[in-house]
């Protein structure tokens, strides 16, 4: 998939006619903190499409909003998915129509088996896909399903069991929030087959990272910096576009530290 | 149905299997009200029980050296609506013995019923003691629960308890154990509760490591919710050279439920090492809405994470 570098708020209009997740003049603020001042994202079904941006950059915000996380209602614009406006609808209800999120730190359970945190998402019980979503993320299903997932897993365990969680679900969009974070940087490679798997299922992917390697993967990407989306495109033109601007620039911490958020 | 009928039923109901009651191979003893249904005792394994006014008087003895094959099955019960009934039970765990007690409690139809433990325990040098213990009371909430345990762990002896009840109303519970650990002794005291309604809960735990690299760990784990209150008092005391403890107290309180959580830490001996952690709160909203995100419902995910705190 090839799409052109756009460098305007108008990617939104750009969208093909049914895309999965359109994102539309999105406003969330944070203790009164604008964060994200008007997103607008399309991502077309089958796809994977990667967020680039700095730390403080909003990404994160972005994807808690896109799942319906408490706090991050937005105080303006809309989500539409596979058509529906999926705004006002609770978390569950998301994930039930198939939009779910790889936590960049994802959380701890005591007394939960991997085993069932992992069928936790799926409509019907499949022990086998389990499995395979275990062998998916390079761990030994035999090793990990009786396992906890507290805090006995390292970080790295507890990222790829997360990921191998999303991909058990076989939603319809898997929003990776920074998927390599926590993770030896020779497992880029078990991601990026990761993320290919999901796609070759049909599960479209958007890839949430600051890391340019990682963004390489996609089919198209947007550029992110202080709550709004500055470009979309093929990846290698939104990473040299990134590498250019945003890495001299300190615009995205300060977003994080200045209180009158609006001076910058 | 006869009373040996109806309490395997109840048996059942707390999550035992009847079959190792019937067991020739499996140490056991049943115990409805005040009369003793069934016992059976294995090699290396003696029990002996009595009848009280309001109970049992049972001496259980393990002797020097033996190692039990199988779990002794431990039954003790009130059908009934109404009752008392008293356990008083030593336990003597031979030197270099090993055993595991699984021991389940059943109140299934308690509106006033009062169970009491009264137990003594010595897990003898070099020992280990394994006793697991599950409670079912019922949905009404008319039970009282006092155990009230006391153990001696001497030289390089192992004792691990686990109290457990998680299945109906915890009714009033009034928790109190207490153990002394010899020098490299081990003690590990684990408490779970769920209470919901107008139930009471208190846990009251205490270690005293008194020997040189004695270890021990107070735990425990209660969830509260619709009034229900929780108490917990788990004190680690570190008294000789080398003695290393931890208290670890849980508790997730919803509604107008109360949870109040006193880790205690008492150290002696410079070179001892005692630490704690205290965490109460509600479900937190990391795990809920990562539970959400996979399409579970906000009060299923709640129950799951209860639950698995609880450890089911």
């Amino acid at each position: 998939m090839r799409i052109p570098l756009i460098f305007s708020k108008s990617v939104g209009k750009m969208a093909s006619e049914s895309p999965l997740l359109q994102v539309i003049d999105l406003h969330v603020a944070r203790e009164g903190q604008p964060i994200l001042r008007g997103i607008y994202l399309t991502v077309e079904e089958g796809s994977v499409h990667a967020v680039l941006g700095l730390n403080g950059s909003g990404k994160s915000t972005l994807a808690y909003a896109l799942v319906g996380s408490a706090g991050y209602q937005p105080q303006r614009g809309r989500i539409l998915f596979a058509g529906q406006d999926i705004t006002p609808l609770p978390m569950s209800a998301r994930g039930q129509l198939g939009l779910t999120l790889a936590w960049q730190e994802p959380a701890r359970f005591e007394g939960l088996t991997v085993k069932r945190y992992l069928s936790l998402g799926m409509r019907q019980p499949d022990p086998e896909r389990v499995r395979s979503a275990l062998a998916a993320v390079a761990l030994d299903p035999d090793t990990y399903l009786s396992r906890y997932v507290d805090d006995s897993l390292s970080g790295g365990e507890r990222k790829r069991i997360e990921l191998a969680a999303v991909y058990a679900m076989k939603p319809r969009l898997a929003i990776l929030d920074e998927p390599d974070s926590g993770i030896d940087l020779m497992a880029l490679e078990d991601i990026a087959a990761l993320i290919r798997r999901m796609q070759q299922e049909g599960i479209t992917v958007l890839l949430i990272s600051h890391r340019d390697q990682v963004v390489q993967i996609a089919d198209a990407a947007s550029l992110i910096c202080a709550g709004q989306i500055l470009a979309s495109g093929a990846p290698h033109e939104v990473c040299e576009r990134y590498a250019r601007c945003c890495r001299a620039c300190d615009r995205a911490e300060k977003v994080e530290s200045e209180v009158d958020y609006e001076r910058l | 149905m006869s009373d040996f009928e109806a309490i395997l039923r109840a048996y059942e109901a707390a999550g035992g299997d009847p079959a190792f009651l019937k067991s020739p191979t499996v140490g056991s003893l049943v115990i409805s009200g005040n009369q003793v249904l069934g016992l059976n005792a294995v090699p290396g394994l003696s029990v002996e029980a009595s009848p009280l006014a309001d109970g049992v008087q049972v001496a259980v003895r393990v002797a020097e050296g033996a190692k039990i094959a199988f779990p002794v099955h431990l039954c003790f019960g009130v059908v009934p609506a109404e009752g008392v009934q008293r356990i008083v039970v030593d336990f003597q765990i031979g030197a270099g013995a090993a055993v595991e007690f699984l021991a389940h409690c059943t109140f299934p139809n308690a509106l006033r019923v009062q169970h009491i433990m009264e137990g003594e325990v010595h897990v003898g040098a070099g020992a280990t003691m394994r006793y697991s213990e599950v409670h079912y009371h019922g949905e009404a909430g008319g039970i009282e629960v006092l155990p009230k345990v006391r153990t001696v762990v001497e030289e390089r002896g192992r004792y691990r308890s686990a109290f457990t009840q998680t299945h109906g109303r915890a009714g009033r519970i009034e928790f109190d154990y207490q153990v002394d650990v010899a020098s490299h002794g081990l003690a590990e005291l684990t408490a779970k509760a769920l209470g919901y309604g107008e139930d009471r809960i208190t846990i009251r735990e205490t270690i005293r490591l008194n020997g040189e690299g004695a270890r021990g760990l107070a735990k425990s784990r209660v969830a509260v919710r619709d009034r229900a209150q929780s108490h917990v008092f788990a004190t680690t005391e570190g008294h000789a050279p080398l003695a290393r403890g931890h208290v670890d107290c849980v508790e997730i309180v919803r509604d107008q439920a109360l949870a109040y959580a006193a880790p205690i830490v008492v150290v002696t001996d410079a070179r001892a090492q005692i630490t704690h952690e205290a965490a109460i709160g509600t479900v937190g909203k990391k795990e809920l809405e990562t539970l959400m995100s996979r399409g579970v419902e906000e009060e299923e995910a709640v129950d799951i994470i209860v639950r698995g705190m609880l450890g089911e």
